[in-house]
């Protein structure tokens, strides 16, 4: 299945901004982050066609998937 | 030697320094400027009036070596809301204050004429001088000028034009430590500077200092706190990205209100984003991290430079970059830095004037995305003085009655900024329910809703989001009492060693024992002093509600709608 993969703040140093992406079904969030060596420790917020997700939330066909670091601001 | 409070009256031009009344003695900031605000204005007053008073106080931990504590406050009642307000900024006139031993400042009456005046204090009192070389000049100029006239150690506090022609979104620019300025933003106390005809205020501290009652135990809270702020990776982020970091994924949310509220997602949002500055900026020397005033550790200011590497900005914050780019659909981050200057140096408020534009497009009075059109209003009729000029620095709403918009976002007449109240829920009881009109720092929910910063909550639910915003609204203006920027919430909401080093530094500093309950009473005291202002200047519950057209037009892409009742909201005040 085809997932778009979008990357923000230093997680886009040495990889990429939006990636299209040819993942197995039944891939979990997590699992996208860890096949990017992204540490799961430092993800802040994980948003799957703009709503929050969690590391154990399955992608589906067509998801729009958006990994940030922990960020702050006001 | 005690603290003291320094008056000035500009009716008669007299000055005099004041014992601190024994129950302003335990606040600072924000809670000492609401507290004699409520105290000496006739809540029925006019903002622009001779009983209005300009009070502005530094924190508690100001002008000591406690990181992130030079933030100043300013309150009056406002032209902009008619309600009470406070607005904080950093800079260094917060540290020469406290460090000159002025508790407050009080500014009150009016001159009889039509001369101005400058003030200049020191820690042997105030001194009141007739103006005329600066006037009619914007804030840049009078810094370069008052700096030569005294020295460049000096702090300032200064208006533009805006606040000499008394428009309601005028600022007061606080020098910061490359002689940049920073300013007291919201809700127009520019004007009210104005009112009282002060141009400027010099600030000499001379070799003065702070003083600490236990100086061992306030070192060691200090090292525990600093080191709770820099570990926090939200304090890494903000001094890599600065604030600004919040356009992607407030966009990605779904909540970066576009083309005057009309969508919650802008095209060019990666234009104009913080991973795009932070590159623009390295690429053209600039300085990505920066502080606006000295001991500050997190550092989200930063240096902005032209295309030619020349310096352009600093301190652009998201809201800012948000409300002239996304709100006015304009993708080009030279040309909102060229604008973040050219409202600095006229001393409006960014988030107000802009989204004043945003309405101003919707209203045919110029295109959405016409950032030329907008600098040129900016330059010859805002700074200027025009007709279309002060209808623009009156604000958002301002506009909105003169060009029969509906789509009007205000609340209390104060634009609403950078978050959709429809996509992002508790930040709109924010906006309804805070003392001040809208203001997403009254009661930074974002945090929790978006960030996952101090729990989580669904932003689409309405679900805890008035207890949300209620205790984060208590927090903050307890913190806005002790003069520290409010960055350092992040920090406390996530590490326990936190709140309880900020707690020990207070008592070290006073010599006294306040408990973390006694801060939080401190909190609600202050919200509560502030409504009872607003009660008694003709406010009711129903002026806490959203413009009609969040509950009428769904916002894209999750096609929200605002669906708080009445009822839901007023629950706010239960405590
Ligand atoms: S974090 Fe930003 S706003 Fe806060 S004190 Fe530092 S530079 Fe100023």
């Amino acid at each position: 299945m085809q997932v778009q993969v979008k990357l923000f703040a230093f997680f886009r140093e040495g990889r990429f901004i939006k990636e299209d992406k040819e993942l197995p079904t039944d891939t979990t969030a997590g699992q996208v982050i860890d096949d990017l060596n992204i540490d799961r420790e430092e993800v802040g917020v994980l948003m799957l066609n703009s709503r929050h997700c969690k590391f154990d939330t399955v992608l589906q066909e067509g998801d729009i998937y958006a990994i940030f670091p922990v960020i702050g601001g006001g | 030697m005690a603290d003291k409070i320094f008056r000035v009256n500009m009716t008669d031009l007299s000055t005099s320094i004041e014992d601190v009344p024994a129950d302003w003695a335990g606040h600072g900031g924000r809670g000492l400027t609401s507290t004699i605000v409520a105290a000496e204005v006739p809540p029925t007053s006019h903002p622009l009036g001779p009983n209005n008073k300009l009070i502005f106080a530094p924190g508690l931990l100001s002008g000591t070596a406690a990181a992130n504590s030079g933030r100043i406050s300013a309150g009056a009642k406002s032209p902009l809301t008619g309600t009470i307000k406070e607005s904080n900024s950093g800079g260094t006139s917060a540290q020469k204050l406290a460090k000159m031993g002025c508790k407050a400042l009080i500014i009150e009456g009016q001159p009889q004429d039509d001369s101005w005046y400058s003030l200049s204090l020191t820690p042997d009192g105030v001194t009141i001088s007739k103006e005329e070389e600066l006037i009619g000049k914007g804030n840049f100029a009078v810094v370069e000028s008052v700096e030569k006239r005294f020295s460049d150690k000096i702090g300032i506090l200064s208006i533009g034009q805006g606040g000499e022609m008394l428009m309601s979104a005028a600022n007061i620019s606080v020098k910061d430590p490359d002689s940049h300025v920073r300013s007291l933003g919201r809700g127009g106390l520019g004007a009210v500077m104005g009112s009282k005809k002060i141009k400027f205020i010099a600030l000499d501290a001379g070799d003065a200092k702070v003083e600490i009652s236990d100086m061992d135990a306030f070192k060691a809270a200090n090292k525990t706190f600093t080191k709770a702020l820099v570990d926090h990776p939200v304090s890494q982020a903000l001094g890599t990205y600065g604030t600004n970091v919040l356009v992607n994924i407030i966009n990605e949310a779904g909540g970066l209100p576009t083309k005057n509220f009309t969508a919650g997602q802008f095209e060019g949002h990666e234009q104009i984003s913080g991973e795009t500055m932070h590159d623009l900026i390295v690429e053209r020397g600039g300085k990505p991290k920066h502080g606006c005033h000295k001991g500050c550790v997190i550092q989200c200011s930063q240096i902005y430079n032209d295309l030619k590497g020349n310096y352009k900005t600093s301190g652009i914050e998201y809201e800012s970059i948000w409300a002239m780019g996304a709100d006015c659909t304009v993708d080009n981050l030279d040309q909102i830095a060229e604008m973040d200057h050219i409202l600095d140096d006229i001393g409006i408020d960014t988030i107000e004037t802009a989204v004043a534009f945003g309405v101003a497009m919707e209203g045919g009075v110029l295109d959405f995305g016409d950032s030329n059109e907008m600098i040129r209003i900016m330059k010859e009729e805002i700074a200027k003085g025009t007709a279309l000029g002060r209808v623009i620095g009156n604000g958002a709403g301002s506009v909105g009655r003169t060009y029969g918009v509906t789509r009007v976002p205000v609340v209390k007449n104060q634009a609403i900024p950078a978050y959709d109240p429809r996509a992002i829920k508790g930040i709109g009881i924010t906006y309804a329910t805070s003392t001040q009109g809208a203001d997403h720092t009254m009661g930074y929910t974002i945090a929790t809703e978006i960030l996952g910063v101090g729990g989580s909550a669904d932003p689409l639910s309405k679900e805890g989001m008035v207890e949300l915003s209620r205790g984060l609204q208590i927090a903050t203006a307890a913190i806005d009492s002790t003069g520290m920027c409010l960055f350092i919430a992040f920090a406390a909401l996530d590490d326990e060693t936190c709140l309880p080093a900020l707690v020990d530094m207070l008592n070290a500093r006073f010599g006294i024992n306040l408990t973390a309950d006694d801060v939080t009473n401190l909190g609600m005291s202050i919200l509560k002093t502030e409504h009872a202002f607003n009660i008694a200047a003709g406010f009711t519950n129903l002026d806490d509600r959203l413009p009609e057209f969040f509950e009428t037009e769904p916002v894209p892409p999750h096609n929200a709608v605002w669906d708080f009742s009445g009822e839901e909201i007023d629950t706010f005040w239960n405590f």
